[in-house]
């Protein structure tokens, strides 16, 4: 019973088909909002479904001398994992005092499967340009990592050393958001750049970059499992901002009108994430490895080191 | 009207590819991504790689050595998928049909299937975007 409960949690409600609506409503709002800062009217809301169904609806071309098995079980590996965590993140959220010791080590385990899927994926596909796009997003991880870790200490630290998501939710319901201390809101602009390379988008697209690498690691996809690439990144675009609302601003609460105050955060991340997306240019990947190393880690451990001393 | 090609032409991920052109008909295709034109209302975007693509858009007078590329390009294309020939060059080599460097008996819709001919020299942003919405319309009934 515990089981069937389990998997049509995975499968329905905070998992898989949840998470991929809102995460398709969100990458709508993403072309929609890009589509107006240039002043282009954007596509119809049903555009990222139509986008989904028609991918599924193609031909699957395997590239000559790839690596079968990794190249079609690759994608399925990130999209596991981005469902894993939303599943955990909701049912934290729902339900503060029913996770598990440990919980937000897992899923910032499980948030870097949709990034490795991508570098294995690229790797098995057998051609030069995602050889190269896979290459750059490995070193995107190990730049962004290191900051990422560091900023997500600050709520830790701040709760009293709990490593669990329900712990963290507790300590802000009861003592003000994370995001409101010195130290907090110092981490939620780190996390928030660290977002913006976890999702691929500019300026840290480095291993997509549609005009130089033509997709990169998902050069070779077609059909069934670039639906299915798409898919995982439409729902990351609603998971990661989901992680940064429960780490720092207190999660979502769904009883009532306080539900309108966290669609509120979410929106507000994603506009975020969707200005800095259309104001900048793409880095090169030395740049964005030095800037994520530098200055964004000095950031993150100034935050640390606030939080040590209760600011 | 099935789901799949109904989905289809909701959705044209298109293709450029120029076999030989002299770069007016490609200016014209860039237009419409433009604020004025803008063809991303009807989900059209342009793609880098031909494994995304549903559509195939040729333009120029398909030279000899461009032929075997387009060929290679049609079969790497997933189907379903349409062929658009932009420009009178690509439609009947318009000033250039006798010229060396074509293969007299093999213009683009002898190599491959074309679904749509936009002529023009070069075609209106408009004209294209009249020709592609009147394709999705045939192939959607």
């Amino acid at each position: 019973m515990k089981m069937a409960v389990s998997v049509l949690q995975f499968l329905i409600f905070p998992g898989f088909l949840f998470t991929a609506a809102i995460g398709l409503l969100a990458s709508w709002i993403d072309r929609k909002v890009t589509a107006r800062v240039q002043y282009r009217v954007g596509p119809p809301w049903y555009q990222p479904l139509a986008d989904i169904v028609k991918l599924l609806g193609k031909e699957t071309l395997m590239p000559a001398g790839s690596s079968q098995l990794l190249f079609f079980t690759a994608p399925l590996i990130g999209l596991a994992g981005v469902t894993l965590v939303s599943m955990i993140l909701w049912l934290s959220n729902l339900d503060p005092a029913g996770g598990f010791i440990g919980d937000i080590i897992v899923v910032l385990y499980l948030l870097t499967l949709p990034a490795l899927s991508l570098i294995l994926g690229g790797f098995a596909s057998n051609n030069s340009y995602a050889s190269l796009g896979a290459s750059r997003e490995m070193k995107l991880v190990l730049s962004y990592e290191l900051p990422f870790i560091l900023a997500l200490a600050v709520p830790i630290i701040k709760s009293g050393g709990i490593l669990t998501i329900g712990g963290i939710l507790n300590y802000q319901a009861a003592n003000g958001i994370v995001v409101g201390s010195f130290s907090g809101s110092i981490a939620l602009i780190v996390a928030i750049l660290c977002m913006q390379a976890k999702l691929g988008l500019v300026p840290f697209d480095v291993s997509e970059a549609e005009t130089e690498l033509m997709g990169g690691p998902i050069i070779e996809y077609s059909g069934g499992p670039l639906a299915v690439f798409k898919l995982t990144k439409a729902m990351l675009l609603f998971t990661m901002p989901m992680f940064l609302i429960v780490a720092f601003m207190g999660g979502i609460s769904v009883s009532g009108l306080s539900l309108l105050w966290g669609i509120l955060k979410y929106v507000a991340l994603l506009v975020v994430i969707v200005l800095i997306r259309n104001t900048n240019p793409r880095l090169r990947i030395d740049q964005a490895l030095r800037f994520f190393w530098g200055r964004v880690t000095v950031l993150a451990v100034i935050g640390v080191v606030l939080a040590l001393f209760g600011l | 009207m099935s789901v799949k090609i109904k989905a289809l032409t909701k959705s044209l991920w298109v293709f450029h590819l120029s076999t030989a052109s002299c770069n007016n008909c490609d200016i014209e295709i860039l237009d419409l991504l433009t604020p004025r034109h803008d063809v991303e209302r009807f989900g059209i975007l342009l793609v880098g790689s031909i494994r995304h693509a549903d559509v195939l858009l040729v333009t120029g007078i398909l030279n000899k050595q461009c032929k075997p590329i387009v060929k290679k390009m049609y079969d790497q294309m997933p189907k379903p998928g349409f062929v658009i020939a932009v420009g009178t060059c690509t439609a009947g080599r318009g000033m250039f049909s006798n010229t060396y460097m074509v293969d007299e008996a093999e213009p683009l819709d002898k190599v491959l299937p074309v679904d749509a001919y936009i002529p023009g020299c070069p075609p209106k942003p408009e004209a294209i975007i009249d020709g592609i919405v009147k394709l999705v319309k045939a192939k959607g009934k």
